[in-house]
């Protein structure tokens, strides 16, 4: 089947005072219907010009999009606004109208749509409870906590079915907890409404606790894409390493002696496999860093060891792990 | 106070509210499509086009340049080309929503740039038109800053009409110049000076409480 968004060459930039600024630079994407495509960068990389490109807030200087086989480039003015509805967008700071209740607010896309106002708001009434939220029907957005504001950013777009929903660093304003309930209803979406997500973040926690595949972009290129399971356990690239070992702080500071990083899944967490491995080569190494992530729902496991200085038994070592097929990287060269 | 200057004094301020309520009224009719064309035309507004935007942003800076004293001698010709007359109340609106036009798009467009560039942006990926965008993002969320614009205005306007009375406008301000200046009767002219200040206050009050009656971005 056909990728539900493909992205081809595209390429943007912005004229500021202070000169061309490249933004983006032939980015090629394809997203499958039914994935939650992580887009992953630090601030800076393109990733919010990226995801606007998806529903022309940003115009491509260069390149093409197509959504469901359709070039969004070449609709008309109309065409392209009832394409919009298709495709809906959550942001950081949720974007609520501030003058209209929750239920108002809900209804706005509807209102758009041309909706008959009984509907939308017998719709808007039951998008509430699916996010939550049936008891602040006539709140207004002021008096809202963030998490409650993105639930209702996220029923809002959810009233006019889209198939696609852009989510714009939609947790970076939510404290930890409030984050791991809006993914949590996120993924619950993508799995009762079949809706292709696609969410644009800085956090690495993000991207593996709902994403399947992922697109690393760094300064308006991307640097690497795969399934999110591959990223984790061997990214390619300096970039995606420096996003994937956050959160491992001791790596810089012990640069210089040999370390590898290990990585393993359910099953073989099971073994004690570092404690046979002492008992077999008789030689101790240094647990520097070690961390259970869920990705995906399934249990992955890192660990940083500082190996024994004589290469032929460290070698020995990382013959041992792959043995047991455990995966190794190097981090000292 | 005698009976006939009492209702000389309410003949006085009839005519100041008529003149200035009135004139708001048109200058909003005028005012308001202007400020909105100057908010979306602007480089980053919805429909960004500098060659509009320049021109009505040099117009309105032109208008508004000019003393009111001098705009309302100038006008002359066209009020008695509108009016059939240049001097009493009616007439006095003309120069009054000419002046008040300009003024009441600079408030508007000041409103309506208030507004939070992500609600617009979260307006467009629904796939709203610009004119639901103008309609139901832009003068919806700047309702309350419209409506203190309207109170500011109001509250300019009085004392414009005021000033018409210098050549024959009618209104308090008439009566203040004839009688409390021209003939030195100084308590008229405080009688005058103290209405309008009533007026003014009711007209804020009445403004203030209706836009914090209908905010709702405080709890």
């Amino acid at each position: 089947m056909n990728p539900i968004i493909k992205v081809e060459n595209v390429s943007k930039t912005f004229h500021t005072k202070g000169g061309e600024v490249t933004a983006l630079q032939d980015i090629n994407l394809e997203i499958e219907k039914g994935d939650i495509y992580g887009i992953i960068g630090l601030s800076g990389a393109g990733k919010s010009t990226l995801v606007r490109c998806l529903n022309l807030l940003e115009k491509p200087t260069e390149g093409n999009v197509f959504v469901k086989d359709r070039n969004i480039l070449e609709l008309s003015p109309k065409e392209l606004r009832l394409e919009r509805r298709n495709i809906g967008m959550i942001f950081q700071h949720f974007n609520l109208l501030m003058q209209r209740n929750v239920l108002e607010n809900i209804c706005f896309p509807m209102e758009i749509a041309g909706v008959g106002k009984k509907e939308a708001e017998k719709k808007a009434l039951s998008l509430l409870e699916t996010v939550g939220m049936e008891e602040k029907a006539k709140a207004y957005p002021a008096q809202l906590s963030g998490g409650q504001k993105q639930r209702v950013a996220i029923a809002r777009v959810l009233s006019n079915n889209p198939e696609i929903l852009l989510c714009d660093e939609a947790t970076s304003a939510l404290d930890p907890q409030t984050t791991k309930s809006i993914l949590e209803l996120l993924k619950q979406i993508n799995e009762t409404l079949g809706i292709t997500i696609v969410v644009i973040t800085h956090e690495m926690s993000v991207i593996q606790e709902i994403c399947n595949k992922v697109a690393v972009l760094e300064t308006g290129h991307v640097v690497e894409t795969g399934t999110v399971e591959e990223l984790f356990r061997a990214p390619k690239t300096e970039q995606a390493k420096k996003l994937v070992y956050t959160g491992t702080p001791l790596v810089e500071i012990m640069k210089g002696e040999r370390e590898i990083r290990i990585t393993f899944e359910e099953e073989s967490a099971f073994e004690p496999v570092i404690g046979n491995l002492i008992l077999e080569f008789q030689t101790p190494v240094n647990i520097l860093y070690a961390n259970t992530k869920n990705i995906n729902g399934k249990a992955a496991g890192e660990m940083i060891l500082q190996l024994p200085e004589e290469s032929d038994v460290a070698d020995r070592m990382i013959g041992y792990f792959h043995s047991k097929n455990i995966k190794v990287e190097e981090l000292t060269k | 106070m005698d009976s006939t200057l009492v209702t000389m004094l309410l003949e006085g301020t009839k005519d100041t509210l008529y003149m200035t309520l009135v004139s708001t009224l048109f200058g909003y009719v005028l005012g308001l499509p202007l400020g909105i064309i100057l908010t979306i035309t602007d480089k980053d507004g919805i429909t960004p086009n500098a060659g509009i935007y320049k021109i009505l942003d040099v117009l309105v800076n032109l208008l508004r340049s000019i003393p009111f004293l001098i705009l309302l001698i100038l006008v002359i010709p066209l009020t008695r080309f509108l009016v059939g007359k240049s001097y009493g109340s009616t007439a006095t609106i003309v120069p009054l929503v000419i002046a008040a036009a300009p003024f009441i798009a600079r408030m508007v467009e000041s409103s309506l740039k208030e507004v939070d560039k992500g609600v617009i942006e979260a307006a467009t990926s629904m796939g709203a038109s610009t004119w639901t965008i103008i309609t139901k993002v832009l003068l919806a969320e700047a309702k309350t800053s419209l409506l203190v614009g309207v109170t500011i205005v109001l509250g300019t306007i009085l004392g414009y009409s005021a000033m018409a009375g210098a050549v024959g406008g009618g209104g308090l301000g008439d009566i203040a110049i004839r009688y409390g200046y021209y003939r030195y009767q100084t308590d008229i002219m405080i009688v005058t000076i103290v209405i309008l200040v009533i007026l003014v206050q009711i007209l804020q009050g009445i403004g203030m409480m209706i836009s914090k009656k209908l905010d709702h971005r405080r709890v």
